[in-house]
């Protein structure tokens, strides 16, 4: 063997190194369910995005996830308007993004069928405002190998900046209930 | 030592790519479509169709009422003592069409008409710049034969001579979050008009749009420019003179409610109205202060049944 094919075929195997590693799968979604809910005594407003997209690599434990603010319906379409104009300024922030890490679950125990529970933290952008967020979840391993996460939490409109005017305080909460559903396909 | 780089070379660069990695970007570009919203906080500029309509589902409830004009004095505290009226009902048919009814103390006028939305403006996934409307009505007078505008003795009160009709094209750009403006050509037809110095067919066009100045109030302004000779010239010091309408508000939205307050120099509050029969001069001080109050009910939810499998789900 010349000095010139080993180090060809050393670049070779470089080459496959990466493949190699990216092999191990990560999961994504592009039809996420995020729904919230405001509940006070004198009325309930709740809005669902059938569209939030979120990646999530088990290797490295990182997940990311975005939020369309304009894809939130509601029940009735003013307060759709009133949602993205007075309140979320969907113009200026057409997004909601996460960006953190799954924390609790190795990605061999992903491999077969069963529900963990794990803890979510990271940084949550919106409005313009970035907070540091840990919340609990559960990811469930189906028999086909597609994951199911769900959490519950919830939000706090002045984290983020969001102004809620005296006349309407008794309408819209202070803390906003969040409910996050994905079904992750391998990618 | 060339040869020996090339292979350290190749083993920084897929550390380099990881490095890199955004875990998003692997979705590659989003493209579900998003349509422009809130051109105008209201369905109406002032008098005049904005490029909105009635969302999918909700009955808008509208009251509009103008005073008198200013000029009229203090004997008539400033027009204060006087009002015109119209009531309307609007409903979004689809998220496209809205049609309405509507029922004036001017002229005691019943109308109707139907706006369709034939192109929509997006802020995300296709490329339309504007919006473009069609919008079409008619409207019946409703007074004793004695009393209508083109009264003459020995005329035959004909059904037929109350009608009158319109057809507008209006085409606007949400220029930005606070700017929204829309050309307006259109043809104001009546039936029977009084001499044939009037036209039965008016051409006209108008112009409109709206500044935000804070989240929950803006700006609007509205004029109609009249062909030259279609109106009635003034042959007598008693005959009216016809004007150009224009009109200058501001939106104030509140919860369910848009309030509009304004200065018109308009009486009528439906296209024949105030396209064809504004006898006000704003440099006369013929103004109007008026209001259009608009209140809407959600009496369907069109996304109800996607929605209801979600409901289920407990929170």
């Amino acid at each position: 063997m010349t000095m010139n094919t080993t180090i060809k075929s050393l670049a070779l195997v470089c080459l496959l190194i990466p493949t190699l590693s990216n092999a191990q799968e990560r999961f994504a979604s592009r039809t996420g369910h995020v729904a919230f809910r405001s509940e006070t005594t004198v009325e309930t407003i709740e809005a669902n995005n059938h569209k939030a997209t979120s990646v999530y690599d088990p290797n490295t434990g990182a997940l990311e996830f975005a939020v369309l603010i304009k894809a939130f319906e509601f029940e009735k379409a003013l307060m759709q308007e009133h949602f993205n104009e007075n309140y979320m300024e969907s113009n200026t922030y057409p997004k909601a993004v996460f960006k953190g890490k799954v924390v609790g679950v190795t990605a061999a125990d992903l491999k077969k069928p069963g529900k963990h529970d794990v803890t979510v933290e990271g940084e949550l952008t919106m409005h313009g405002v970035s907070n540091k967020v840990t919340n609990k979840a559960t990811i469930s391993v189906e028999p086909t190998g597609t994951l199911k996460a769900e959490s519950n939490f919830v939000i706090k409109a002045e984290d983020y900046k969001i102004d809620i005017p005296s006349v309407v305080r008794k309408q819209i909460a202070e803390e906003i209930q969040v409910k996050v559903r994905i079904d992750y396909q391998k990618m | 030592m060339r040869h020996k780089l090339v292979p350290l070379a190749i083993f920084l660069l897929p550390v380099t790519l990881q490095a890199q990695d955004d875990l998003l970007s692997l979705l590659g570009e989003d493209t579900s479509v998003i349509l422009t919203t809130a051109s105008f906080k209201a369905t109406r500029v002032i008098n005049s169709n904005s490029i909105e309509n009635t969302a999918h589902g909700v009955l808008d409830f509208r009251i509009s009422h103008r005073f008198g004009e200013l000029s009229t004095g203090v004997e008539e505290l400033y027009g204060l003592d006087q009002a015109t009226i119209r009531l309307g009902l609007d409903y979004g048919v689809t998220d496209r069409l809205m049609v309405g009814v509507g029922r004036s103390s001017f002229q005691k006028t019943i109308d109707g008409f139907a706006k369709y939305k034939i192109l929509r403006q997006c802020d995300q996934g296709c490329s339309m710049p504007i919006t473009l409307s069609l919008a079409a009505g008619s409207s019946m007078t409703t007074l004793t034969a004695d009393k209508v505008p083109w009264y003459a003795d020995g005329r035959t009160d004909y059904f037929t001579h109350r009608l009158s009709y319109y057809f507008q094209l209006i085409a606007g750009r949400k220029f930005s979050e606070n700017f929204t403006l829309q050309i307006m050509p259109g043809l104001v037809h009546r039936n029977l008009v009084k001499t044939t110095a009037e036209k039965n067919d008016v051409i006209n066009i108008g112009g409109a749009g709206r500044y935000k100045l804070t989240k929950r109030l803006a700006i609007n302004a509205e004029y109609f420019y009249v062909l030259p000779d279609q109106l009635a010239q003034p042959q007598t010091p008693t005959d009216l003179t016809y004007f150009n309408s224009f009109s200058l508000g501001f939106d104030i939205e509140t919860g369910g409610h848009v309030f509009q307050l304004h200065c018109t120099n308009s009486a009528g509050m439906f296209e024949r109205g105030y396209i064809t029969e504004t006898t006000g001069n704003w440099l006369d001080g013929d103004i109007r202060f008026g209001f259009n109050i608009s209140r809407v009910f959600t009496v369907h939810d069109p996304k109800a049944k996607a929605n209801k499998k979600v409901k289920e789900d407990t929170w």
